[in-house]
């Protein structure tokens, strides 16, 4: 069985509709501009009302319009979450600027075959 | 044997058990229910407080600055420190410190100097590099990672999983088979720096354990001299299996940690809740359950004590600590299963810590050697070695 490290889904908008079609349920989900550069790496943990719901609505909110997303559903969203970030540091040379702020104590480093 | 607590271990276990109660509960009910870590303002306050109560470092020997507290009362205070949400493998998020890994005690002064004492100042993380695809569970037979002889040196080449913190360490203990003819006196322990070339983290592996993952690593041509072996040549799996017979013993103190605080949970349930105009502490059908869950609470308890009590003597302990880590997982398991089954739905979300500890639980059946593995080492000595 593959491993897909990567989250690779097409994007989609991040409007209000789209965002309410979302499920209720935990999971990861990435945040790009509109030309797909990924600008944050976010979680839909327990303590989301709605899980990627709530959180997807919440960036519309925040953002404005404009942006795109994609998600995953897991419920490992902390171990995928740390994963993503390492993957895209390992990737990108850097977290995306939406994480560099505030990025979780002690991030791991991967070597991505 | 008497394993009443005596005042001075009572008086550790209360304040350990106050500790639990008024600075990790609280700060937990604001965290993600998969968290493993505090964040860093709170993390450093407690490790003040707990330098403050002369217990940081707990697990460090005398001779390097730990508190000197014997294994028997490490246990009990590692059944207390597990009793919270994270406190299967993360006992207070680490705010006790830790000693990092018992091997790095036994290298040589030089290796001491640049590991060692690092580690202990917290400037240094270290990771354990034993389990590899091949298997975990009969290291002796299964480590393929092979180390050959070059330039004063070996080159490392092969594959390790499960392997936790290697992401974030700076070093790790690896074994690596020496000598392809000579089984379990082929394998050697190196000390493997984490930006030393051909070592790379590969890819984070996803298990039951949500709130923290393991990793799989690959060595390619990994070069390392001389001076990174711990220990002797072919003599690396007599290191291994002192840890692995070591670790038993707190692993299996966790396990009743949080059995204790899933059975204390489903006793307040119990006397609570009640269906069909009863309370379900009446019913004979909830009364039995807490019944078993107090047995196998009392069993691991008695048998970890035990372990614990033969180590701190200096005796021979690996059937005991065998014992200890059998009873203890899966009487843990069925503890935490039964509490499940009391609290009916609320018990399997997120809103409680049972859910988080069902999952997490599951995994100590097999970590640090499985049931199995602990039965055989138990049927060696009723049978001796010889009819294994």
């Amino acid at each position: 069985m593959a491993i897909r490290l990567r989250l690779d889904k097409p994007w989609r908008q991040l409007t209000a509709d789209e965002a309410a079609r979302l499920p209720g349920q935990l999971g990861v989900y990435q945040i790009a501009d509109a030309q797909g550069v990924v600008l944050y790496i976010g979680q839909a943990g327990a303590r989301s009302p709605f899980g990627l719901r709530s959180e997807l609505q919440r960036e519309l909110k925040e953002r404005g319009s404009g942006y795109q997303f994609r998600v995953e559903v897991n419920m490992q969203y902390r171990t995928r979450w740390f994963e993503l970030l390492m993957v895209h540091k390992a990737d990108h040379g850097s977290l995306p600027p939406g994480n560099a702020n505030n990025p979780p104590p002690a991030l791991g480093r991967l070597s991505p075959a | 044997m008497d394993f009443e607590p005596s005042s001075e271990q009572q008086m550790l276990i209360d304040q350990v058990r106050r500790y639990v109660r008024e600075e990790i509960i609280p700060l937990e009910a604001r965290l993600d229910p998969d968290a493993s870590e505090l964040a860093p303002e709170d993390q450093a306050r407690l490790v003040e407080k707990t330098k403050a109560m002369g217990l940081f470092g707990i697990d460090i020997p005398k001779e390097f600055g730990g508190p000197d507290i014997d294994i028997v009362t490490r246990v009990l205070l590692a059944i207390e420190m597990a009793q919270h949400r994270a406190g299967l493998y993360v006992p207070c998020y680490g705010t006790f410190g830790g000693a990092g890994l018992a091997q790095i005690f036994e290298a040589n002064e030089d290796q001491k100097e640049r590991y060692l004492y690092p580690t202990l100042r917290g400037e240094k993380k270290p990771f354990f590099g034993l389990t590899e695809p091949s298997g975990g569970s009969d290291p002796a037979r299964a480590i393929q990672t092979r180390a050959e002889r070059k330039d004063n040196g070996w080159v490392l080449n092969g594959a390790k999983i499960f392997i936790s913190g290697a992401d974030r360490a700076q070093y790790g203990i690896v074994f690596a088979r020496t000598d392809a003819s000579k089984g379990r006196a082929g394998i050697t322990c190196f000390i493997v720096d984490a930006d030393t070339p051909g070592f790379y983290v590969r890819r984070v592996v996803h298990t039951l354990r949500s709130s923290s993952y393991a990793t799989e690593l690959e060595f390619k041509d990994c070069w390392v001299s001389d001076h990174q072996i711990l220990g002797e040549v072919n003599k690396g799996f007599a290191v291994a299996n002192d840890r692995l017979t070591r670790q038993r013993i707190p692993y299996a103190a966790g396990c009743i940690g949080v059995a204790i605080a899933a059975h204390e949970m489903a006793i307040e349930w119990a006397k609570m809740r009640s269906t069909f105009g009863e309370k379900l502490a009446n019913r004979q059908a909830i009364q039995w359950m807490l019944v078993d869950n107090e047995i196998d609470i009392r069993t691991a308890r008695h048998f970890t004590l035990e372990a614990a009590e033969k180590a701190r003597r200096g005796q021979p302990f690996r059937t005991e600590a065998a014992i200890a880590k059998l009873t203890a997982s899966e009487g843990g398991g069925r503890v935490v299963d039964r509490a499940m089954q009391i609290h009916g739905g609320m018990g399997m979300t997120k809103d409680l810590p049972l859910e988080r500890w069902y999952r997490e639980m599951r995994i100590r059946r097999v970590g640090e050697g499985p049931s199995e593995v602990q039965r055989m080492v138990i049927a060696r000595e009723i049978l001796g070695s010889n009819l294994r």
